[in-house]
């Protein structure tokens, strides 16, 4: 899509020619090909498409956590790669939430939304009132004291979210952060997302097989189309905010979502 | 659970106990089996009630569990630190793998009495003897504990951008804990084996002396009553094992199932 405008330096994520290759000759995956992406400060983007076809790797070349095979990643106007390094600086701001919740069973649910404070050094007494306070802004009250294996599946999920906020983050990275929880708590958590991410300017990109979520809290979305693993299309959402869920019912909203669906079919026949 | 499983659960065992010392003891007596072989339980029974009376065998007690008990510190150190520098750092493995493969090959209680040359008849070649038995299980569990480390979880820590002692602390110690102490339970048996090898071939001291005094005095049931004490024993320490696993890994499967 758009060509690289020198103005842009100035975006917060700015992803160029990004290709990432797993493996050699044969047996090689290309899990993305050449893509291209620029996120401007407090910019929510989706990114949407069949399972594997690279989503969660995209996130975590930009996390710092994957080398890309091709192609270069920076965060405020920081790279995040040097060749195969991965830069700390560059990655300081970022916050990432796993597909999988990826808590420690050896601490509470509080230690471990409590845990990023403590690696940063923050007294026990405020990382505990933090994890407290944002355990209950994402419904987890009264569990702060359980250990993570006495939490359902879409609990977790949410204590998962919690650890991924309790940094203030400037980028967040959400891998299917919601696939766990059921209707009406997945709302409730996406209301109070927005609410978060509009507030404190959050840069966010989020991985969804959710078309109605994606075009909910998205300003934009990108439509991946696996084998060979690329872009097919960004859709942008022009809806203003703050939204409300009264918004899944216009006929604006519902023809952008089967506009969606059609060009994720599409990809998906390719 | 209903009240009748429960109750037969307490029931069963001590039922099967009771019907194994009572066929123990008729057998003996029915069979004409000399006392010198197999006493019946109810002389062992006897013998141990004037053994635990005499402040004699707990001399000898403390100074088994002494050796045992230096010789498992020794070994749980020795064998969780050697076990998370050769993970963490595979030179260190590839120089010491020769040293432990052939270590490992070697019967250590073959090497007793090579210990009790180097040192001497006192406490010391027992509790080296108790830490060489004791080591290997520690070892090789502290070994794959701290390797087994999930990339999912090593991942959480490096987007906190957490150091490599902040690693170790919050990640890398309370993950190979469990596997560890699943070790220990082994190696503090090994240990109790290993101190009283040490003193049936060179001691004056100990439960396992004793042992062999009972032995040449020709006194069987005192020499039963001895190898009840020494189970006893080897139970309270592993019992302590499973205290210190509730302690120090309350989250893990392991604190909470049949131990
Ligand atoms: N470490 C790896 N080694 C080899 N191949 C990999 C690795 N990680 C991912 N792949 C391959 O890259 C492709 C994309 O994987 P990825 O996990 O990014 O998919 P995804 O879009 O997140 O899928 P899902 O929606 O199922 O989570 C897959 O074909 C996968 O097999
Ligand atoms: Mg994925």
């Amino acid at each position: 899509m758009s060509e690289h405008d020198p103005a842009l330096l100035s975006a917060e994520i700015d992803i160029r020619g990004l290709t990432k290759i797993f493996g050699e000759g044969a047996t090689a995956v290309t899990a993305i090909s050449k893509a291209d992406l620029d996120l401007d400060r407090g910019a929510f983007i989706s990114l949407l498409g069949p399972s594997g076809c690279g989503k969660t790797t995209l996130l975590r070349i930009v996390a710092g956590l994957e080398a890309p095979t091709e192609g270069s990643v920076s965060i405020r106007g920081l790279p995040v790669w040097r060749g195969r390094k991965r830069s700390r600086k560059a990655t300081r701001p970022v916050s990432m939430m796993f597909q999988e919740a990826r808590l420690f069973p050896w601490y509470s649910v509080a230690e471990n939304v409590a845990l990023p404070l403590r690696i940063t050094g923050a007294s026990n007494a405020d990382r505990m009132a933090r994890a407290r306070e944002i355990c209950a802004t994402v419904g987890l009250k009264g569990f702060e004291d359980h250990r993570p294996a006495q939490l359902s599946g879409g609990m977790r999920q949410r204590a998962s979210l919690a650890r991924a906020l309790v940094t203030d983050p400037q980028v967040l990275l959400l891998d299917e952060p919601f696939g766990a929880l059921d209707a009406m708590t997945r709302d409730t958590l996406n209301l109070g997302l927005m609410e978060v991410c509009a507030r404190a300017r959050v840069t966010t990109i989020l991985v969804t097989h959710s078309i109605a979520e994606a075009a909910f809290l998205s300003d934009r979305v990108i439509v991946l189309a696996p084998r060979p693993a690329r872009i097919t299309n960004v859709v942008d959402i022009p809806f203003a905010r703050p939204r409300t869920l009264d918004l899944q019912r216009s006929t604006a909203f519902q023809d952008i979502v089967a506009d969606l669906r059609t060009q994720l079919m599409e990809g998906h026949d390719a | 659970m209903p009240r009748s499983a429960n109750f037969w659960r307490i029931a069963l065992p001590a039922i099967a106990v009771v019907v194994f010392l009572v066929g123990w003891s008729v057998y003996v007596r029915t069979a004409e089996v000399s006392a010198f072989v197999l006493p019946p339980p109810e002389a062992i029974a006897v013998a141990l009630g004037h053994l635990i009376l005499d402040p004699n065998l707990w001399y000898h007690a403390r100074i088994t569990v002494t050796e045992a008990v230096s010789g498992f510190v020794i070994a749980v150190t020795l064998g969780t630190v050697l076990g998370f520098l050769m993970a963490r750092f595979p030179p260190v493995e590839w120089a010491a793998k020769p040293f432990i493969v052939l270590l490992q090959l070697v019967p250590k209680i073959a090497l007793a009495p090579l210990f009790i040359l180097w040192f001497g008849f006192g406490l010391e070649s027992k509790i080296v003897i108790a830490a060489a038995l004791a080591f290997f299980p520690v070892f090789s569990n502290a070994l794959i504990a701290f390797k087994s480390v999930d990339p999912g979880d090593s991942d959480v820590m490096t987007m906190l951008q957490a150091n490599a002692a902040q690693r170790f602390v919050m990640l890398e110690l309370p993950n190979a804990l469990p596997v560890v102490l699943t070790g220990m339970e082994v190696s503090v048996v090994m240990s109790m084996i290993g101190a009283i090898v040490g003193e049936f071939i060179g001691g004056s001291e100990g439960l396992g002396y004793l042992a062999v005094k009972y032995l040449q005095e020709l006194s069987v049931p005192n020499l039963f009553a001895v190898v009840v004490v020494l189970t006893l024993v080897g139970l309270c320490l592993y019992l302590l094992i499973g205290r210190l696993r509730a302690w120090l890994a309350p989250w893990h499967a392991s604190s909470t199932g049949s131990h």
